[in-house]
């Protein structure tokens, strides 16, 4: 009986060294030799593999910056500048200073603004309503309101508005990874710049048709009038495809485009409100446009 | 004696043909006309009149671009109002050229004398560079060009012209009526067809639902050579191309390949009258046959009306509009898509209009799937249709590939039959969609 228990205990333990010091030469043979920085940069990026970075996760993009030497054309938006200024530390590199960035709905057809027509009974998903028909409203450019895009969010900074039907950007969830500008089947959501204390100002529309078919879905269509482009000092603004687009690195956020706007299609968030002297010279509607977002 | 069918999975859904003894009603000319451009499947054709134009009935107004096009013919005589974006069956905005018609006065050279013609003239190529000009496309629905079917690779052999007169969806009766009104105008464009092609077969399929039509056209083929009609079993989609082949000859199309694969050319009972108008009466393709009817509609109607047409012309003339419309329908109920707005034009692919009361319209409810198969059971293709429907919206496309979503022809049956009233083919369609992009784009790398 001690006979075979011995025995075995022998035979197994002999197998386990042997395997050991095959296993040993084998792993020195065949080590894979990894960067350490690549750990450390990964160590110091959110872990939220959004993609954000244009890359497959975290991982991904640190293998990639350490293998690129240089932090030009890459950037984590989650972490920001933080984040990369102490990659750059790490790495003995230099980041450049990138201005954060916000998801911005250029939409305001609301169920008020742009009044459904028909009724919709299909599958709850923007991609196939958007391949099967223009939309409730009319507006083959506006937004079907079915929330592609809050379900791409993985930050909770989308949700949608039951009364307007437009999903709604929650300013300080959003992270600008780019999940719901992809996720729209129509391109309505931008990143763009948050700009000086959260001020941004930014055409809500994305409608290129003339502007009476446009305003004829929708009352707060941009009717591609180029009142604002007129109005503007500083060339911010464009209109191409009877649409008016404000460039956000040129705008001095001087809000003039705003108050000439005949559809009120042009944003402002978060600024102060207006003096009443300057409302009253320019005769423009006393309310603000009526904006859907907040962000 | 059994009827003729294909093999695997179909279904059944009540024929509800009601405008089936209506007669062909020509249309009077409505004051304006918008005929899209975009009218066939491929690049739309390009327009060669401008605003202010004159144009007679008949003239050519846009021209066909790249291979796959088909020209476009002036619906009516008037003044060109403008070239503009109309809004097309989808809402979608298309380019159309508006025409303020006047009293009608066709282009010289057309023949509009009721006298059929019967000796084919025209050699194979002319035929085929007639319809060309004619801008015939494939009336069942498809809108595919017809001389690029008629155009037959090298090395390929076609034994059989199939012609599709089974008009399988639920509703629909122009193809019914057009057989029972122009059988001998069908049967003459059957030949010419079967001259272009250089087959001496002709098969002309009908659902058995259809006995009149059948009689009809078996009496009129003692006429002519090589045309032969079979009854076919009642059985939803019997007249897919692929599902109307496998029964007249038992042959089966390829996974991804054409019908031409298995030897055989499917056109539509509506083409080979519109190939017989083109090639005998020099008449290009401006007008068709348009079912006004459904539970909804105050009169079941068949109208011949110009392309150009808007939708609620068509219904005014039905009774007008009904109160409690819920739907309105292009096309039959299996396969037909929801107007988005009633001022949309009739295109040549308009084979119905189907007005549905609201209490019919409505989806059933959207309930689990119960895994009872039943889709799997109808549908034509042998795809699994549930699989499909689920792998989609979890954006595993190779999956979906592997399991051939792109095989489907949306024939709506799995959503028919499904008891959980589970939008399957929305899905599928939206796989399709996304699929047939990526295939592209592997294609062009």
């Amino acid at each position: 009986m001690d006979n075979i228990i011995l025995n075995a205990v022998i035979a197994l333990s002999g197998i386990g060294v042997t395997a050991a010091v095959v296993l040993y030469f084998v792993a020195q043979k065949f080590k894979v030799i990894e960067d350490p920085r690549i750990d450390v940069v990964e160590a110091i990026l959110p872990g939220a593999n959004c993609g954000g970075c244009g890359f497959a996760g975290c991982r991904a993009f640190a293998e990639a910056i350490v293998a690129a030497g240089n932090l030009d054309n890459l950037n984590c938006p989650v972490g920001g500048n933080t984040a990369m200024a102490e990659i750059a530390k790490v790495l003995g590199l230099e980041a450049e200073e990138k201005e954060p960035l916000i998801a911005v709905l250029r939409c305001n057809g609301s169920l008020t603004n742009a009044k459904p027509k028909v009724k919709y009974d299909g599958p709850l998903t923007c991609a196939f309503a958007h391949n099967l028909y223009s939309g409730e409203s009319g507006c083959p450019f506006g937004c079907l309101g079915l929330g592609d895009c809050v379900d791409s969010c993985k930050f909770d900074a989308l949700y949608m508005d039951k009364a307007t039907g437009l999903p709604v950007v929650i300013q300080d969830n959003c992270v600008a990874c780019n999940a719901c500008v992809k996720a729209c089947p129509r391109g309505i959501f931008e990143l763009r710049p948050k700009g000086k204390k959260d001020r941004r100002i930014y055409v809500g529309c994305i409608n290129e048709e003339k502007g009476a078919p446009a305003k004829k879905n929708c009352e707060v269509a941009c009717i591609g009038c180029g009142k604002c482009v007129k109005e503007c000092q500083f060339d911010a603004i464009t209109l191409i495809n009877n649409l008016a687009y404000i460039d956000p690195y040129k705008c001095k956020l001087c809000r003039k485009c705003a108050l000439v706007c005949p559809t009120n299609s042009i944003h402002e968030l978060n600024f102060p409100p207006r003096k009443e002297k300057l409302v009253e010279k320019v005769d423009a509607p006393t309310e603000p446009a009526p904006v859907a977002t907040e962000g | 004696m059994i009827l003729k069918t294909f093999k695997l999975g179909g279904v059944h859904p009540p024929e509800n043909k009601v405008s089936a003894g209506a007669a062909i009603q020509h249309l009077p000319l409505p004051d304006k006309l918008f005929v899209p451009l975009s009218q066939h499947l491929g690049t739309p054709a390009k327009a060669i009149v401008n605003r202010g134009d004159d144009v007679k009935t008949g003239q050519l107004i846009a021209k066909s671009v790249g291979f796959i096009s088909a020209n476009i013919h002036s619906p009516a005589t008037g003044k060109v109002a403008k070239i503009d974006q109309i809004i097309d069956q989808t809402g979608y905005k298309r380019t159309a050229v508006f025409i303020d018609t006047q009293e009608d006065v066709w282009e010289e050279g057309i023949d509009t004398s009721p006298d059929i013609e019967r000796t084919i003239k025209l050699s194979k190529e002319e035929i085929i560079q007639r319809i060309n000009d004619m801008g015939v496309v494939g009336m069942g629905g498809a809108t595919f060009p017809t001389h690029i079917k008629m155009m037959i690779p090298e090395g390929k052999q076609i034994q059989y012209l199939i012609i599709n007169g089974v008009e399988c969806e639920p509703y629909l009766t122009s193809d019914h009526i057009l057989m029972m009104e122009k059988g001998e105008e069908i049967l003459i464009g059957t030949s010419i067809l079967m001259k272009a092609l250089g087959v001496d077969k002709a098969m002309v399929g009908i659902e058995a639902n259809k006995p009149d039509a059948i009689a009809h056209l078996t009496k009129l083929t003692e006429k002519f050579q090589g045309i032969t009609v079979h009854a076919l079993k009642v059985k939803y989609p019997q007249g897919g191309e692929k599902q109307l082949i496998k029964a007249l000859t038992g042959r089966e199309v390829p996974s991804g390949k054409l019908p031409l694969e298995t030897g055989c050319v499917v056109d539509n009972v509506g083409t080979a009258y519109a190939v017989y108008e083109a090639v005998q009466k020099n008449k290009p393709l401006i007008q068709r046959v348009v079912t006004v009817t459904g539970n909804a509609a105050r009169k079941h109607a068949n109208f011949l009306v110009r392309v150009g047409t808007p939708i609620e012309y068509l219904i005014e003339h039905a009774g007008g509009m009904p109160a409690d419309l819920g739907k309105l329908i292009s096309g039959g109920p299996m396969m037909g898509k929801a107007l988005v707005s009633p001022e949309a034009p009739i295109t040549k692919g308009s084979s119905g209009l189907l007005l549905m009361p609201e209490t019919e319209a409505k989806r059933a409810p959207i309930k689990n799937c119960i895994r009872c198969a039943r889709c799997i059971s109808a549908c034509p293709m042998g795809l699994e249709p549930f699989l499909l429907a689920q792998l989609v919206p979890l954006d595993k496309w190779d999956d979906a590939e592997a399991n051939r979503i792109m095989d489907c022809i949306e024939c709506g049956s799995c959503h028919y039959i499904c008891p959980s009233g589970r939008p399957l083919l929305d899905f599928i369609r939206l796989g399709k969609d996304k699929v047939g992009k990526i295939i592209r784009t592997r294609v062009k790398q």
